[in-house]
């Protein structure tokens, strides 16, 4: 019994006891010296775990009582979660190395994180679920401020730490009312409590534990955190903010709403269609201002999470599928996006300035290219992948009745256009100015063509992600 | 008689109040960490209320995670608070405004 629970989360264990295996064996070996060898070796272990969380053998087991679910759904998330958290180490390792960062902290506490996140996605109880969202969020905090001697970094995670503390208040209220009025913390407890007439109590907790995980994602209007720990952090750290977190706590927010509260759809769909629609607004008026390419990201992200959020407001199968292709290609073009940010330097410096892009195609015109690609992409026209992402989220939206948030969603897109396209505008037509170096490094330079080369081929075959996510859909939604 | 509302009277005063402290302050970064455990509390409370109502021990066993989980929590804010003093100089809430959010 507890052999077949142990083999259930082999994955989480041996990403546990790397971790701290890792961190004590650094200690008493190189220290920061053998930093660059172990984002390597950690970016290598998640590979190797995706590969065999992907490829491995079907079905669902439930571990511990049920605490912990290993379906579909689960791998789809941790799949996701785990390549994109290697790509971002990988692309991150000679920015940091160059500017002094590269501690050996840093691939643990991420390790950390990671197994944090796939805790979160297989959560079966609200136990389980705080745990793993604890875990991730004590680990980001502290790489949020990893630059210790920098006064933006550190008030980057201070902001960080003081919001998300506060979030994981309002969910633990949420998470202790539920547990009163459902008489248990396993979901598929509360889903029997919580279906029909629900007592007030246990709709009070779904508010609660809504707000909370609404934190994590960034939706507005608990997004103020966002743009500032975004310029704050550094640039590869900002980097994986921007990716396998928002993977992981859109997964869990769609579990909890789908898993414990799937009885009172209608109670939950209008409070996730309000976000969506304000997420989608804020995110693409809010970034027209922003002269800083991080911050820009910032409110980009904000409205991608509208978007997802869409996708769950649908409460169908069809919509979590929606949710799941829109998240994967949102990571994708996130990773092309920050590879390209990490490389804009001057004089060794790195720049976060839209203006410093001015004319960068003419010196430049392969790299420009590929940002094209990402911005129309981001921007959501076609032929390009993000154009399917959105058209996936709007017709779930449409099919489950909700017409208007799918109309509020084009708005939303066009509006959120312009700044992308103004990228692309002082990429061509800018002004003359001072030009921007780019770091030559091979590794990020592929990230940039691979991901823009995604853009294109994706929306002819999407690697057989549709049918991955449709297969984790139904094992959640039934 | 103290029934079951009464500990949840309590535990949602002192978790309105640790929100209010959090919002409200413009003093000190130390109280928003205060603010941070009292609302935890807060929800301790109502977790072994409930547990002691229901009869069952989940709630207690949520409450020890929590109390483990806020001390390492307060760990780390300590931690990151003490990084920002030595740049800024100050733990004063409101400069803690180097970027406009």
């Amino acid at each position: 019994m507890i052999q077949a629970d142990l083999n259930t989360i082999a994955p989480e264990i041996i990403l546990s006891i790397y971790a701290m295996v890792a961190l004590v064996g650094a200690v008493y070996t190189g220290k920061d010296k053998i930093a660059g060898p172990l984002v390597w070796l950690t970016a290598g272990l998640f590979v190797l775990l995706a590969a065999w969380i992907g490829l491995g053998s079907g079905g669902t087991h439930d571990a511990f009582g049920g605490m912990f679910k290993d379906d579909a759904f689960a791998r789809f998330a941790k799949v996701t979660i785990l390549v994109s958290g290697a790509a971002v180490l990988v692309m991150g390792q000679d920015y940091m190395s160059r500017r002094n960062l590269l501690r050996f902290e840093y691939p643990v506490l991420v390790s950390l994180s990671v197994v944090g996140m796939m805790m979160m996605v297989s959560a079966g109880d609200l136990m389980a679920l705080y745990m793993g969202l604890e875990l991730q969020s004590l680990a980001l905090y502290v790489v949020a401020s990893l630059r210790r001697d920098s006064v933006r970094s550190t008030e980057a995670g201070m902001k960080y730490f003081v919001l998300g503390a506060l979030s994981s208040g309002l969910l633990l209220y949420g998470a202790s009312l539920t547990y009163g009025y459902a008489g248990t913390t396993l979901f598929s407890g509360i889903i029997d409590a919580a279906s029909g007439n629900a007592p007030l109590g246990l709709l009070f907790g779904l508010v609660f534990v809504t707000a909370g995980l609404a934190f994590k994602v960034s939706a507005v209007p608990f997004h103020m955190w966002t743009p500032d720990v975004y310029e704050g952090a550094p640039t590869p750290i900002t980097a994986f903010f921007a990716t396998a977190p928002k993977m992981a706590a859109m997964a869990l927010l769609a579990r909890v709403l789908h898993d414990a509260f799937g009885g009172v759809v209608g109670d939950w769909q209008q409070i996730i269609a309000l976000m969506a629609v304000l997420s989608m607004f804020l995110g693409a008026v809010a970034a027209i201002g922003q002269t800083n390419i991080k911050r820009l990201m910032a409110y980009s992200s904000i409205a991608h999470m509208g978007f997802a959020l869409m996708g769950l407001a649908a409460g169908t199968a069809f919509g979590v599928q929606a949710l799941l292709i829109y998240m994967v290609i949102y990571v994708t073009m996130n990773v092309g996006t920050f590879a390209f940010i990490l490389t804009m330097e001057r004089d060794g410096e790195p720049v976060t300035d839209i203006a410093s892009l001015n004319l960068f195609a003419r010196a430049h015109p392969g790299r420009a290219m590929a940002v094209l690609f990402l911005m129309f992409s981001l921007a959501g026209v076609p032929p390009f992948l993000g154009f399917f992402g959105k058209f996936y989220v709007l017709r779930a939206a449409y099919d489950a009745g909700l017409g208007w948030l799918a109309v509020a969603g084009v708005i939303a897109s066009v509006i959120g256009a312009f700044y992308y396209l103004r990228i692309v505008y002082y990429m061509y037509f800018g002004e003359e100015g001072a030009h921007l170096d780019t770091n030559k490094s091979p590794i990020l330079w592929g990230f940039l063509v691979a991901t823009a080369a995604v853009m294109l081929i994706g929306s002819a075959w999407m690697f057989g992600v549709e049918g991955a996510a449709e297969a984790a859909a139904a094992t959640l939604v039934n | 008689m103290i029934g079951i509302e009464h500990y949840l009277a309590v535990a949602a005063a002192l978790f309105v109040i640790g929100i209010f402290g959090l919002f409200l302050n413009r003093k000190n970064v130390i109280i928003l960490l205060m603010s941070i455990e009292l609302m935890l509390l807060a929800v301790n409370i109502n977790l072994v209320a409930f547990s002691w109502y229901h009869g069952d021990l989940v709630g207690q066993v949520f409450t020890l995670f929590v109390l483990t989980v806020a001390a390492a929590e307060a760990a780390i804010g300590l931690a990151i608070l003490v990084s920002f003093f030595r740049n800024r100089g100050t733990i004063a809430v409101e400069d803690v405004n180097v970027m406009k959010g």
